[in-house]
């Protein structure tokens, strides 16, 4: 376990008096991509939300490279892309507006580089458009075509296929296998199986026993 | 780190000017409160002078707390709080911006509705000036103050009457100081000492409150 770049240490969390999961090891090295499931409610979205550092686990710990991610909040934060139920997207921005400054928030894009990922998610012509007239799939397409632009290594993602089509589904199994073979990580929860997952992808199963 | 902030100013200009409503609500409140006090006090001008001070205070203060509801709400629930948060930019950084992206479009606009609604009171056109200063300097204090309650209670399904609880009580020393200054500008007296005093009190919120404010916010994302 020497080589994971994110570990769970004997990690539990418990909300509104109800525990959810206890002594969860988990490790995610470069080029892993995790799944994450489970029944509703077991705490699926809770651990995401412990990786990314939003919350504070009831006891154990998140490391990064055998460190708390508490006490390094800059190496966890300039890392990770984080996407979550709700993605960010203003309703009164546009498209581009969204994502212009959603990256700005991390790392920065041009505009070539938001039309290019625009594009990329099927959006090309709807870089202008406020987000609230689009569809529900299509916002959540403006999320994701932040995972198209010049993204950091670890992605963890929160219900990523929700709303969206077939064909994008498979467009976007496709690029996380990619990101993973290109040495990046994937955390993701889903109800649905992966057709196109790479060779190092696992389960976990928070209905069941630990990994 | 500058950049984020001016993105953030930018970001928050094009949200407020895609909804006027809530950019016209502060100071439609604001207008019609002072409107209404003549009307049910009575139309005598002395009187009024004395209690404009308060009256515009105790308004601009009301139509800020109206406000502030809603600060971080859309935020919280589009998922944008936690983009933050997980942002390798920090927060403190961030929430300033916001705040004064707030105060510019509430606080500010309700200062330069004032001396109309204070000339509509009967107030001297020499007092306006002392009234405008002291209103500048006692705004951003509540737009400050009033934001960390609002981090506070953003969870919350129905924060309004619990936001107003928490931050009351810290707006009595502003607004003590801020109708305060009027009043001795009114009476004829030196009013240097209380408009120090308003300045050291908002210089003391701009530091220390967007800690607060970031640390409140944390604590609603994690919930």
């Amino acid at each position: 376990m020497t080589d994971a770049y994110l570990e769970t240490v004997d990690l539990a969390c418990e909300r509104d008096w109800r525990l959810l999961f206890e002594h969860l090891h988990v490790s995610v090295k470069p080029k892993d991509m995790l799944q994450v499931s489970g029944p509703n409610g077991s705490g699926k979205t809770s651990l995401l939300r412990l990786l990314a550092g939003l919350m504070r686990p009831t006891t154990g710990d998140v490391l990064i490279n055998g460190v708390s991610i508490h006490q390094q909040r800059n190496e966890l934060t300039s890392n990770l892309l984080w996407l979550g139920h709700a993605a960010g997207i203003k309703g009164l921005l546009t498209a581009e507006e969204n994502l212009m400054w959603l990256s700005a928030l991390h790392h920065g894009a041009s505009r070539e580089q938001v039309w290019y990922a625009l594009a990329a998610v099927g959006l090309a012509g709807f870089e202008d458009v406020p987000c609230h007239t689009l569809s529900a799939g299509q916002q959540r397409r403006v999320g994701l075509a932040r995972l198209y632009l010049d993204a950091p290594a670890l992605w963890i993602l929160d219900e990523p296929f929700t709303a969206l089509d077939k064909q994008a589904v498979t467009q976007l199994e496709l690029h996380l296998a990619a990101h993973c073979n290109q040495g990046g990580m994937v955390v993701l929860t889903t109800h649905h199986p992966l057709q196109n997952a790479p060779s190092t992808f696992r389960e976990l199963d928070l209905g069941q026993a630990t990994l | 780190m500058s950049n984020v902030f001016t993105l953030m100013l930018l970001r928050e200009t094009r949200l407020m000017f895609r909804r006027p409503a809530e950019l016209v609500n502060p100071l439609v409140f604001f207008a019609i409160v002072i409107a209404l006090f003549p009307l049910a006090v009575g139309p005598e001008s002395q009187l009024l002078q004395t209690l404009s001070p308060g009256l515009l205070w105790v308004a601009a203060l009301l139509a800020v707390l109206l406000s502030l509801d809603g600060l971080f709400r859309s935020d919280f629930e589009d998922g944008s709080l936690e983009q933050w948060v997980v942002s390798p930019h920090p927060l403190v950084v961030l929430v300033l911006a916001k705040v004064l992206a707030h105060w510019l479009y509430c606080g500010l606009a309700l200062v330069m509705l004032s001396p109309l609604l204070a000339l509509m009171l009967g107030m001297p056109l020499d007092r306006i000036p002392t009234l405008l200063l002291s209103l500048l300097l006692g705004t951003p204090v509540l737009s400050l103050l009033g934001a960390v309650g609002a981090a506070l209670t953003v969870g919350l399904k129905r924060g309004g009457i619990l936001l107003a609880l928490l931050i009351l009580p810290l707006y009595i020393p502003v607004l003590i100081l801020g109708s305060g200054v009027i009043q001795a500008a009114l009476q004829g007296l030196p009013t240097t000492g209380y408009l120090l005093w308003m300045a050291s009190l908002t210089m003391l919120t701009v530091t220390l409150a967007p800690f607060a404010i970031a640390a409140g916010l944390r604590i609603s994302v994690g919930e």
